[in-house]
Formats: C-alpha cells, structure tokens, sequence
C-alpha cells in the first residue's frame, strides 16, 4: 500500500489565452493527504478540475499507474477518483437521501444500502435530515453532504476543494477532523485550501501555487515552519508575529 | 466608412465592377434578378448583425417588419394610388411603430426568452397579415405598380439594381458609423449583460429598443423595396420561416459584421436558387426541400465556426488601421474635486437579507475624500454584497447609504454613476471583441451626449475625438499605452483588470471602487497598481477597495473594514486591525 | 352561446389541451436535462401519426427510411469527428445499432405493412421506428454542442425543425392523413356526447403522466436524469454519464410525441408540417411553467386548448394570434422572476 496513488507530469490547463495551470508535476502516496495551498487565482481549482477531466488539459495524468488523461469524467469516477468541488454542486432541489444514493450512481445496488449506513454513521447529522431537500441545509450540512456523496462511490482518492470555504470556525474544526479520519479508513486526500495553516496541520505534504506554477513543495511540517511560508500564507499580512 | 477603411482601393474597385454588372454584355437576366434580391436581403441581415451580433438579442421574428413595410406601401399605392416613392415615410414609419410597440415587451426578456418572444409576435403578425381582410387575406395584394423614375420605369431588373444596391450602401454605411460611436459603443456593451453598461451610466432598455427600432427599419425598407420589385405582397414571404432564414443569414455571415450581413444574404439567396431547381429534380417531388440544406447549414455552422463565415474571409483582408488619437483635441470638462478629509461615503446600518439569510448585518462605516479603504474578510464574508449595495446592482434592505450628503441606496447603478462613482468587476466585464480604447471609452459616456442620429451622419466627430482622447490619456496612465488597439480579450486576465480601472477613471469618478483589483496580477505589476492608486489619491480621489491579498492591503490602505459573516468585527489603521485577535480567528480558524 | 356550447367548447378544449400537456412536459422534460428548447417536438408527433397512417393504409412508412439514413449519417458523423478515439467495440456497437437494427427494421416493417397489421402492432411498430430517432437527432445535432449556452442550442433547435420539416416533405410527401380511432362510436355521458377517441386521449395522457412521475421520482434512471438537470456538473461528478441522459430524454421525447401523434391523429388531418404549430402550444403551457414544473405545465396546457376553443368559437381567424399572444406576458413575467433569482444569486 505505498508508491504514488496520483503523478501528474507538466500538467497545463488554460481558460481561453490564459493558462491558469503551468507546468504542474505532483505526486500523492497512497493513503497520505496532499495539500495545495496558494492565494485565491493561483490555479488550484484548475488543477483539481483538469485532475477530474471537468477542464482539459495537457501533460501526464496518471492515477494508480494508469494513464487517465483521454479519459472522461464518468470514466475517472468509475477508475475511483473523486472531488468535492468548491461550489460543492449538491442536486439541490433533491432529498439529502438522493443526493446520496446518486452518489453511489456508478456502484448501483447493494452498495448504495451499505454507503448510506457508513454515511450516516460518519455524519449523524445527515441522518437526521434524509428527506430534506438539499437546498435548504445549512452551510456546514452541505459541506457534509457533498463529502458523504463523494464518499459513496468508494474513492480511492478523493479531492476536496476549499472544504473550509464560508464555515463557521467550530465546523471547520469538525471537517478536518472527520478528513484526518478519512485517511485513517485507508482513503488518499488531495486538500486545496486557502486556510493554509489548518490544511498544513493535517496534511503529510503540500505544494505551494502562485500565478498557476508550482513554486514550492514539501513535507507538510517543514513548509508550517518555512518563514517564507508563514509570512505569505500563515501571518496576516506579514505582519502577524507568531 | 469603416467597414471598407482596411483597403479602401480594393473595395472601391470591387463597388465599380459590381456597379458595371448591369450594363455589362452578356450578364443574364437571371442574375441581375438573383442581386436584387440579395441586396433586399442584406438590408434585412445587417439590422440583424446589429440586433443579434452586436446587440446580443436573437430575431425570428424580423420578417414581420418587412412586411409591415411592404404591406403599407402595398396599401397605399393599390387603394389610393400613392406613388411608390412617396409612401416610403409611411412604410418606415408605420415599420417604427410596430417596431416600438413590439420592442417595448421584447427587449425587456432575458436569455432565451427573448427569441420565444420573437417567435411569438412572428406568427401573431404572419396570422394578422393573413386574415385581414383589408390586405386581401392569404391571397395578398398583387399587381403593385413599378418604381418609376420620371419616364424611366424601374421594371426592369437591371434598372432596380441601382436603387436597391444604393440602399444596401447606405445601410452600410449609416450602420458603420452608429457601431463607432458612443451610442453604438453603448449598443455593443450590451453583450457583456447589461450590468457593465448601466454602470458607466448607460440606459440599456433604451440602447436595447434603439437597435431593435433600427434593426426594423432597414427591415422596412427592404419590404417597402421588396413589394415594388415583386409587385405583389402575400403573407408567406413575412412568416416564420422566412423570419429563421433571415436569421441564418446573419448566423452564416458571422456576428459583429455589417458586410457578414451581405455575405450572408448572398450565400443563403444563391444556395436557395440552386437547390430550389436541383433538389426537386433529385428527389423526383415538388416542394421546398432546401430547408433541410438551411437546417443542417445553421447546426454545422453552430458546431464548427460559431463566429460565422465573414471572419475567415476578413482575414484575407489587410487588418484595419487603427483609430487615430487626435491629441489636439479639447480636454473633457472635470468634476469638481471634495474637499480632501470631507466626508464621501457613509454608510449607516446597510442590510441585505436574501431569503433568509442575512448576507450583510447592520454594516456601518464612511470613507473620507482622498483616502484609500480596504474592505477584506474572509471569503463569503459579504465583502461582495455590500459592495453592490453601494453600486446599486442590489437594493439594501434597510439602512442608509449617503454619497456626498445624497442618499443613494435603491438608487439604479447608473444613477450613482452620475454621481461620480465608478467602479471595476471581480469578474472582469469587458467585451473581449471591442479593442482597449473602445473598452475604455464606454467609461466616459456620461460625459458625451450624442446620439444615434448625429452619429450615423457622422455630426458627432469632434465630441468623439474628445471621448477617445480622454480614453487614450486613461490608459496611458495606467501603463497599456501599447496595448490599445488590441482586442481586449487578447489581455492577460491581470491587465484586464487594469483595463477596467482605465475605464473607471474615464467616468471623471470622486470615488473608485475596485472588486479584488490585485488579482491573478505579479508581483511587479501589483506594485505598479499600488502606486498608481498612491497617485490617485494624491489627487483627491477616493478610493474602496476589496481585497484578499493582505499584503496589498496592508501597505496601501489607510483604514481597513473588516467583515465576517455579514458583519463587521473590526474597523481601524491596518496595524491595529491586524493584530486584532477577532480577525485573526475569523482568518485562520478555529484549528491550532 | 349556450351552455351546451360552452360545454362542448369545454370539453373539446380539455381534449386538446391533454395533447399540448404531453408535448408540453416533453419540452420541459429535454430543457430541464440537456438546456435544448426543443422546438421540432411536434415534428416527432407528426411523424406518429404519419407513420400509424402509412401503417393502416398497408404502405411503408418513410420513417423507416428514415431511420437508416439518420442511422447511417450518425454513425459516419461520429466515427469522422471521434476517429482520434474510435475504439473497435464502439464501432461494433454503431454498425449494430445504427446500421443492422434500421436496416432490420425496414426489412421487417415493409413485409409486414402489406398485411395491413393490427392497430396494436401498428403502434408498436410506430414506436419502434420514431422513437430510435430522438437520440440520432441529438447526436447529430446537439450532443457536440451539448455544453453551449441556451440561446446557442436553442438557434440549433431551430435548425433541426427546418431539416425536419424538409424530411418529413421527402419521406412523407406534403399530403394530410387521417388515422382511424381507437375506439369508434361516441358516449353519452349526461348532457355531453364523448367521443371514444376523447377518452383513449385522456386515459393515455393520465397514464403517460403517472408513469413519468414514477420514472422521475422512484427509479434511480429517472432521478439521475433529474440530477443532470438540476446541476449537470454535480451529476458528472457523481459519474452520472451526461451524453447517455441525454439520449435518454430525446428517446423519451420521441416516445411521448409519437403517442401524442397516434392520440391526435383521428381528431385532425396531419401533414409533415403540422407538428410545429401543436407543439408550439405546448410550448405556451411549457413556458407558463418557466419551463421547469410538470404540473404547472400540464394545467396550463389544459388552460390553453380551453382558451383556443372558445377562441375559435368567437373569432376563428384569429384563434392563433389569440393563443400566440398570450406568450408575451407569459415571457415578461418569466423575465422578472428569472432577473430577481439572478439577482440572489450574486
């Protein structure tokens, strides 16, 4: 269970004439969490989205020794990709329950049974709100809900985009949490996060992007005390002096 | 003349040989015929370009002008024997009225509703046309009498040409100089959605019924001309599916040009000819067989070349020359400057709730004449919505908001535009066709005021060469001067943002706000905008800014608001806030 | 005007507002999954219809020509645009399904139409032939496109009307038919007079409704299908495969129209041409629900065969202009709605 679950080789994606991705290599282990951290336009969303097939783009993509780069989303799902988008792209005017038995849509059968039971054990909440629209759930539930729908369809690696994005501090403490739990039932995380200094805290190692290039990398304890790191990334402006 | 400026002798020598055609030995007549009705097609297909390619607004529905057109000059030359030339007033009058009548509800339908609509009123006046019995029911009006010109008749198809390909010239011609004006500058801003446009002080319902008006009369005249070459009128002609064949000319020629219209016209006329003798004689039956050609055409073009067929062939073409800035011409008259430390903005208790959620609670905060403020939080903080509640894009819900002493919320965006509020987009809203200066001097259009008529007869030229003067000057001093002719989206997305400042200070604004300015910018270039803005402010502007780049914030602002979650937690010096142990658990996190 | 009258125009009107409600639900069906404003809708009734009547009068119908050239042009369109990616199975699975089975298909129906078949097997054999013509027309036309914006997809819809409408000219020709009721004879039930046919019209579009509200609400296809139309982007995450749903909802699409066509078909003559007008009814009741709900749609469907009933009675030149005009303020209305929910979403 070790070597690299994800290797990407000099991937590049661009919206129009832009590139918002240049030249990106990355290398997740099975069963470590990765983080990408970087400032809002530095292209970490594109490199999810062009991971997941959503945005296309050039170089290597290779996912458990497999080249996955001609493949389409459906393709990449059923390989055992998986990303929870920063939008989180919930079926909103759909039952918490739906939401959930879609996600196992690829699986079918006698897996969306056993899914929804570990589901729900992981996140009681969303037990208690099965028949709710989705629509109506509170910022935290949603959140809850789409990573138990990614986790429906069994990942073995899953991608979580900003999973912090607009919660409120308690319940972002309860996410990484249940995201260091994930690791531990053997799932491989890839984590894009503005909140650096919390996803730098779970993470085994990281990479840094600005301006859609990789510009730093390591383990993920080194960067936390890299001053370079903490005066862009874990400071407030530089000027935060812990 | 525009249109023809990229190699002016080749298109004088095609206008010549094409003018010779007639007269011409050995042309057949069918040929001459075939150009007739290409040119009264075009005229249809160029108010098509502009509705739809430029103005952004989809017809099915434009051979309904071109029957009120035809129908009225039918009418009164069959019943009260008017001569042909003098009902022409009529034609186009009574074409402008329905056009207004019909333009009123249309412009006002967003998205796709808009074509529905057109397909709606399409049929309504097909059925109209064909159970009046005034205009002789389905059978139409025939035996119209001839252009005549003195003793000349016009009944000839070569002596028609002329007057019909003068026509076609004249559409041309008028429509290049209203797209190179403020007003037609204001009509191509409104594909980029009608928010951009109305915050620089545009009335977009009005630009909207404005080209839908123009667009119907020269659909008027084609059926005025139309009636008098054919010399009868039926309801066929001004249906549906000729209002969608009229629609495909516009498509095929290619959106945003006027001479895309005539090429249009001219491929669907001379496709229809041919395959209205080949494919009867294939399929062994009677019938218009074509549209299937037409049908497949339209989905093969939206597949492969959306653009249409014109900018290939403008590609063979040398590239235009670009607008020459008269840098004699007189400078723009200013604003008068606040006081510098004279209260600008306050904002008292704004609040905006959608649904439920209360999205900004009870924010209050001002911002002084010549001082920069930083508005930050994390994300979907509110940072966004309160900002748009000082534009005008949103109405508070309660809470009052006063610019100079006026109260401006509920006001509409261009409102506060006059005022002397500019502003720039997080999503940058530029239209990516239109070159830099163009994009630019859409900034100062409330310091213009001509209108569509003095521009196509080209009366507007001195206050033009004003307006590109005050856009050029703007961005010089924001450092494109080298990108200025280029088409906008040929910019890197950072200096896209430069260029919507450009077009701010073209507004002559006291107060700029910038949505997340420093974004997707450099290093180097975040500096060069931090002290452009430096610069501002030492002149007396005023500026608000949202941000998340800290460091740009820190090192610029002079007082920082901070929000979370709708509300504010902090306000003050950037020193103070960021040592604020609030904002830093708002920042960071609850994770140690 | 009476009240038989009225109760007369009441019914007729119900009647053919059950027929707009079935094209009518189709069209929000194909928007809510694929964003296409199918407008050629009514071509598919039309083709129904006409297809039932080849069938009764012993002809082959065109259709089923038809079927072998759209199924031949798909499967040369997509084998060129995909020759990068063109894998052995896929084009094994083309020249099955897009050549042998519409080749089988005319073989089978031109021995059989002779025999003049029984009215059950000629629906059968009606459906068989219209509906493998839903998914070809959006392969062809819409699924390379399928990621365009609304006005897009919408000018291309208009495109496809025109190639089917001159389709329908070749493989029908331009002449009207009438099919035979379901059931002949005519009911008294009261002060009212029923035709057969009225009730088979009304118990058809009852059944097909329910049977659509099971499919979307009960089976994981149908709730899939949904998901793809409320967020196509969630749905292709969850590896929902987004080309399938919408060849799903086209099939569906033809399904409906060709019943709607058999249904109408003895109530008025049909020609190749006659879809487009009775599915632009449903689309009136389509665009009343802001294409998106299926019971506002079926009730304002029924709203407008009342409306044009009675229209009819009093100014029957102007039946048309009375039921088209209604779509302004219908439009105007939705505008509001939709520019304040874009509004919120800021």
């Amino acid at each position: 269970m070790s070597g690299p679950i994800l290797e990407l080789k000099n991937v590049s994606a661009s919206y129009e004439k832009v590139e918002a991705v240049r030249n990106v290599s990355l290398q997740l282990d099975r069963g470590s969490i990765v983080t990408v951290i970087g400032a809002n336009g530095a292209g970490k969303t594109t490199l999810l989205n062009a991971i997941m097939g959503v945005k296309s783009a050039s170089g290597s993509l290779r996912f458990k020794d497999e080249d996955i780069a001609a493949l389409e989303i459906e393709a990449r799902v059923g390989a055992g990709l998986c990303l929870v988008p920063e939008k989180r792209e919930l079926f909103s005017t759909m039952s918490v329950e739906d939401n959930l038995r879609l996600g196992a849509y690829r699986l079918g059968g006698g897996a969306v049974a056993e899914g929804l039971q570990q589901v729900f054990r992981r996140f009681p909440r969303l037990l208690e709100r099965r028949a709710q629209v989705a629509g109506t759930l509170s910022g935290g539930e949603r959140q809850m809900l789409a990573m138990g729908r990614a986790l429906m369809s069994k990942p073995a690696l899953l991608m979580l985009d900003e999973p912090s994005l607009g919660l409120a501090p308690r319940i972002v403490k309860d996410i990484f949490q249940i995201i260091v739990e994930l690791r531990q039932a053997g799932v491989s995380i890839l984590l894009v996060e503005q909140n650096a200094r919390a996803a730098l805290h779970v993470a085994d190692y990281a990479y840094v992007m600005e301006l859609g290039e990789v510009t730093m990398h390591g383990r993920a304890s080194d960067l936390a005390a890299d001053p370079r790191i903490i005066e862009s990334y874990l400071g407030l402006g530089g000027r935060h002096d812990t | 003349m525009k249109e023809f400026s990229s190699a002016p002798l080749l298109w004088i020598a095609v206008m010549l040989g094409f003018a010779a055609l007639p007269i011409l030995p050995g042309v057949p007549d069918f040929w001459i015929t075939l150009w007739d009705y290409i040119g009264i097609y075009s005229l249809v297909a160029i108010g098509l370009v502009l509705l739809t390619g430029v103005g952004g607004m989809t017809s099915f529905g434009q051979a309904a002008f071109v029957g009120f057109g035809a129908y009225v000059t039918a009418v009164l030359t069959s019943h009260f024997g008017w001569s042909p030339w003098l009902t022409l007033p009529a034609s186009l009058c009574v074409t402008g009225l329905a056009a207004f009548v019909l333009g009123l509800p249309t412009v006002r339908l967003s998205g796709h509703y808009l074509p529905l609509g057109t397909i709606a009123w399409g049929i309504c006046v097909f059925y109209l046309f064909g159970n009046t019995e005034a205009l002789g029911r389905f059978d139409g009006i025939s035996g119209l009498p001839p252009f005549t010109l003195g003793p000349i008749s016009l009944i000839d198809s070569r002596a028609a040409f002329y007057l019909i390909w003068c026509c076609v010239l004249l559409a041309i011609v008028l429509s290049g100089n209203l797209l190179d004006s403020r007003m037609g500058r204001a009509i191509r801003a409104l594909r980029g959605g009608t928010q951009a446009a109305e915050s620089f002080g545009v009335r977009t319902a009005q630009a909207k019924l404005t080209v839908f008006i123009y667009a119907a009369l020269l659909a008027g005249l084609s059926g005025w001309l139309y009636a008098h070459v054919q010399r009868a009128v039926s309801p066929s002609p001004f249906g549906l599916h000729a209002g969608i064949e009229y629609l495909l000319m516009a498509v095929l020629g290619g959106s945003g040009h006027v001479l895309g219209g005539v090429f249009g016209a001219a491929v669907v006329a001379i496709l229809k000819d041919h395959l209205q003798s080949l494919l009867p004689k294939l399929i062994g039956a009677d019938g218009n067989f074509e549209t299937i050609v037409f049908g497949v055409l339209m989905v093969v073009i939206l597949q492969f070349a959306r653009q249409g067929l014109w900018p290939f062939a403008l590609k063979l073409l040398p590239a235009p020359k670009p607008r020459r800035i008269e840098q004699s011409a007189a400078p723009l008259p200013r604003r008068a400057v606040p006081e510098v430390g004279s209260p600008l903005l306050q904002v008292e208790k704004a609040r905006k709730v959608f649904g439920g959620l209360v999205a900004v609670n009870d924010v209050s905060f001002n911002v002084k004449a010549g001082e920069i403020v930083g508005l930050i939080g994390p994300n979907g903080a509110g940072k966004s919505t309160t900002f748009n509640l000082l534009t005008g894009v949103l109405r508070a819900t309660s809470g009052s908001i006063l610019y100079r002493g006026q109260e401006i919320a509920g006001r509409p965006a261009r409102d506060v535009a006059a005022l002397g509020v500019a502003r720039t987009f997080q999503h940058v809203k530029l239209i990516g066709r239109m070159s830099v200066l163009e994009n630019v001097a859409i900034g100062a259009h409330l310091r213009g005021s001509s209108g569509v008529l003095s521009s196509m007869l080209l009366l507007d030229r001195e206050e033009e060469e004003r307006l590109l003067r005050e856009a050029a000057m703007q961005i010089e001093r924001v450092g494109l001067k080298e990108h200025m002719h280029k088409p906008a989206a040929s910019l890197a997305l950072g200096q896209q943002r430069i260029v919507e400042i450009a077009r701010a200070l073209c507004l002559d604004p006291a107060l700029l706000l910038l949505d997340e300015p420093a974004a997707g910018l450099r290093f180097g270039e975040k500096q060069e905008l931090a002290a452009l803005l430096s610069q501002l402010r030492s002149e007396g502007m005023s500026v608000l800014l949202v941000e998340h780049d800290m460091d740009f914030v820190m090192n610029l602002t002079d007082h920082l608001v901070v929000l979370d979650f709708g509300e504010k937690i902090a306000e003050g010096a950037p020193a103070s806030v960021s040592a604020d142990p609030v904002v830093l658990e708002a920042y960071l996190g609850g994770v140690e | 005007m009476n009240s038989t009258i009225a109760l007369f125009l009441l019914q007729d009107g119900v009647i053919n507002g059950a027929i707009y409600a079935l094209l009518g639900v189709t069209l929000v069906l194909i928007f809510a999954v694929t964003r296409v404003i199918f407008v050629p809708q009514g071509e598919f009734a039309a083709w129904g219809a006409l297809t039932l009547a080849s069938l009764e009068s012993g002809a082959t119908p065109g259709t089923a020509l038809l079927l072998v050239v759209l199924g031949v042009s798909a499967a040369v369109v997509e084998t060129i645009r995909e020759r990068a990616s063109m894998r052995p199975a896929r084009l094994g699975v083309m020249a099955v399904r897009d050549v042998a089975m519409p080749i089988a298909l005319l073989l089978i129906v031109s021995t059989i139409a002779p025999t003049k078949p029984a009215l059950w097997l000629s629906v059968l054999l009606t459906l068989a032939l219209v509906v493998p013509l839903g998914p070809l027309v959006y392969r062809l036309a819409f699924q390379p496109i399928a990621d365009a914006t609304v006005l897009t997809l919408f000018i291309a819809a208009i495109g496809v009307h025109f190639a089917m409408i001159g389709l329908g000219l070749i493989f029908f020709g331009a002449e009207g038919f009438r099919n035979e009721p379901f059931i002949a004879g005519v009911f008294p039930l009261g002060p009212l007079m029923f035709k057969g046919q009225s009730l088979v019209i009304l118990a058809a579009t009852a059944a097909l409704l329910a049977a659509l509200w099971f499919f979307f609400e009960h089976s994981m296809l149908g709730k899939a299908l949904r998901a793809t139309a409320i967020n196509r982007l969630g749905a292709r995450l969850v590896g929902i495969p987004t080309r399938a749903t919408g060849r799903i909802a086209f099939a569906l699409a033809a399904a409906i129209g060709a019943l709607s066509g058999t249904l109408i078909g003895s109530l008025t003559t049909i020609s190749y041409d006659s879809g487009f007008i009775i599915s632009l009814k449903g689309f009136v009741a389509a665009i009343a629900a802001g294409l998106a709900s299926y019971p506002v749609t079926v009730v304002a469907a029924i709203g407008v065969g009342v409306l044009e009933s009675f229209a009819a009675f009093f100014a029957s030149a102007y039946k048309e202009v009375i039921v088209f005009s209604l779509i302004i303020p219908l439009l105007i209305w939705r505008s509001l709605v939709t520019a304040h929910h874009d509004e919120e979403e800021e």
